[in-house]
């Protein structure tokens, strides 16, 4: 029923709703995606800095990067300890002059992933949006019409992944499109095209859930009993997303929301408390009015 | 989820960010986050404009009220400062919108749909239909001609009015930012004070204290609705609460609080004196609503920062979901 949402938006015989799997197990980390990205929608560079974290100078998506490549350092426990780390908690350089013994007692590990807009099924940056700039595609992909967009930075404040945002060069709000244009011709986007590892798979929803879960039990049956899916389930506070990962730690650990809920969801709870209020405000003028003649 | 690995990473954050010896009001909860970047988009609102906005709105929709209720209760003063004042501060406010848009001049492109899911397209009808109405009131009040159209327009604006002042909270409650969503039960009784709070203000420290009665009120009543609702937000929102008590926030509220309870008390004070000495109630009574204004523009402030401090730290969006999600395994809910 959720994938029917292109139809809900009033497109006639749509085609199967498409998306992004991305299997962060296979990630290597070389970032073709986010130049295929770049090169193909023309998007302009958007500063040049050198962070400390890790491989990471990108830092995260915005107006001017649609894919991200997130690169976690983190040293997972001894056996039998607790999983799980905070990216920082490993100083590169120690970890590699210590590389013959074994610091701390475990070992340093990377994560990479490739983020990426989720094309919500209940987009909250979709329906903030006051002038109907953002849209719903027949593919059930979620874009912006730049020419529409009067730059009122709601869908900004409304997305729960902090994936949108305004460019300070034109005022205009900017994200992936799931490469419409290339869609349109029965092409891949330009990322799924460029991956190496088929880390960045793109296909009809449906088909990359079976994929997913298949992926995931035979990681499960090899022992990596922390592979996880993220924003696959129908049934999560945004009705699943279109883009959805294999991750191998929290969604936290990779700068991503644990659970997302759309902000609309609780809409008509707000429009009931502010007709309440209304109407309480109404009443307190009537009372100043009533009574004592002064 | 715990364990060593996190502590020294989150301590740094915390570190870096309480600088005053600030005290947490619960402890903190361990999370894990990505280097300590937001998760969240910090709004892109400009403070002065959307702050602005939010006074401006409230000001304006409470004044209308007034406005009507001087012109039954034959308080022309009133009415006039009232309806002038509603004209002033909603055309001032559609300038703090228009000024916030990346592109001001495709501002008409607000009305271009009528979308109910999204607040500031509802907003945006309304005050298409608000903002023409108080023009309409105040100059027939100015040139006073067309008396029968001014009275109707008066009463339109009374009655769209307390939804121009209260919209405004659906409006940034309907964000991802978490120390406004969790708020969206009382924010718009908050934002309804202030702006009674405000429009009787402006009528206290305009209006001769003969006319003024009903705004003396209108201010004890308001204040007490729009601190009451503050506390009771800020008490049911959780761990977003906490954005409310860190430094930027935490001084516009304090002065919000201390300038509207203060406003307040010195209006209900000034009718007392105004009855004896005229002359010493007048000048009270214009301090009680010059304090009563900025009490209601530092509460705007104060709100407005509380958001864009919790969309900017990672710990009130991962805590609250991640604690949820505990909540839910340990329920065994999906
Ligand atoms: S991730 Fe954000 S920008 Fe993308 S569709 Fe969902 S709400 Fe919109
Ligand atoms: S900034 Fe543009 S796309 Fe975003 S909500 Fe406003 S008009 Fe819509």
């Amino acid at each position: 029923m959720t994938d029917d949402i292109a139809r809900a938006a009033g497109h006639t015989d749509p085609p199967p709703r498409m998306g992004f799997f991305t299997d962060t197990s296979v990630c290597i980390g070389c970032k073709a995606c986010e130049v295929a990205c770049k090169e193909w929608n023309a998007i302009p560079e958007d500063g040049l800095e050198l962070t400390g974290m890790s491989y990471d100078n990108t830092q995260g998506l915005g107006a001017s990067t649609w894919r991200h490549v997130a690169f976690v350092e983190q040293r997972t426990p001894p056996p039998g300890a607790a999983h799980g780390g905070a990216p920082d908690d490993v100083d590169v350089f120690d970890a590699a002059r210590n590389l013959t013994g074994s610091p701390g007692g475990g070992e340093v590990r990377w994560l990479m992933a490739s983020d990426v807009c989720k094309h919500c099924t209940h987009a909250a940056c979709l329906d903030v949006c006051p002038t109907g700039s953002l849209f719903r595609t027949e593919f059930g992909s979620v874009v912006v019409q730049e020419d529409i967009c009067n730059g009122c930075g709601y869908c900004v404040s409304a997305c729960p992944y902090g994936v949108i945002e305004r460019r300070p060069e034109d005022g205009r709000a900017w994200k992936c499109t799931l490469c419409y244009d290339r869609l349109g011709v029965g092409m891949e986007p330009a990322c799924a095209k460029s991956c190496p590892t088929e880390s960045i798979q793109f296909g009809p929803l449906e088909e990359l859930r079976e994929r997913a879960a298949g992926r995931l039990a035979q990681l499960h049956a090899a022992g990596a009993g922390d592979a996880r899916l993220y924003g696959e389930d129908p049934r999560d506070g945004v009705g699943g997303d279109g883009a959805f990962f294999l991750l191998l730690d929290e969604p936290e650990v990779y700068g991503l929301p644990p659970d997302p809920v759309v902000t609309t969801r609780d809409l008509p709870g707000m429009w009931r408390h502010a007709a309440a209020a209304a109407v309480s405000l109404a009443a307190l003028a009537v009372a100043g009015f009533a009574g004592r003649p002064r | 989820m715990s364990g060593g690995f996190r502590d020294g990473a989150r301590d740094a954050g915390r570190r870096r960010r309480r600088g005053r010896g600030e005290q947490a009001v619960v402890p903190d909860a361990e999370f894990a986050s990505y280097y300590g970047r937001p998760v969240l988009k910090r709004p892109e609102w400009k403070p002065l404009d959307v702050a602005g906005y939010l006074f401006l709105g409230g000001l304006a929709g409470a004044s209308s009220l007034l406005a009507a209720g001087a012109d039954v209760t034959a308080r022309p003063a009133l009415a006039r400062t009232a309806k002038l004042g509603a004209a002033g501060a909603i055309a001032l406010s559609l300038a703090a919108l228009v000024h916030d848009l990346g592109r001001p001049a495709r501002f008409l492109l607000m009305l271009r749909v009528f979308k109910p899911t999204s607040p500031m397209s509802m907003g945006s009808w309304l005050l298409a239909g608000y903002a023409p109405l108080t023009m309409a009131a105040a100059a027939a009040e100015v040139s006073g001609r067309y008396r029968t159209a001014g009275a109707a327009a008066t009463a339109g604006a009374a009655a769209l009015g307390p939804a121009v002042a209260t919209y405004t909270a659906v409006l940034i409650s309907d964000t991802a930012v978490p120390s406004w969503h969790e708020g969206y039960r009382e924010m718009p009784y908050v934002f309804a004070g202030s702006g009674a709070t405000a429009a009787a203000g402006l009528a206290l420290a305009a209006v001769e204290p003969a006319q003024t009665g009903p705004a003396r009120r209108t201010a004890v009543l308001g204040a007490v609705l729009e601190l009451g609702a503050l506390r009771l937000m800020r008490r049911n929102m959780g761990q977003a609460a906490e954005a409310y008590e860190e430094d930027r926030p935490r001084a516009w509220l304090r002065a919000a609080e201390v300038l509207t309870a203060g406003g307040a008390a010195l209006a209900a004070g000034g009718a007392a004196l105004a009855a004896g000495a005229a002359g010493r109630g007048r000048v009270l009574t214009a301090l009680a609503g010059t304090a009563l204004l900025a009490g209601s523009a530092a509460l705007r402030l104060g709100v407005f920062h509380a958001g864009v401090v919790s969309a900017e730290d990672p710990r009130y969006t991962v805590v609250p979901q991640r604690d949820r999600l505990t909540a839910r395994s340990r329920t065994g809910e999906p």
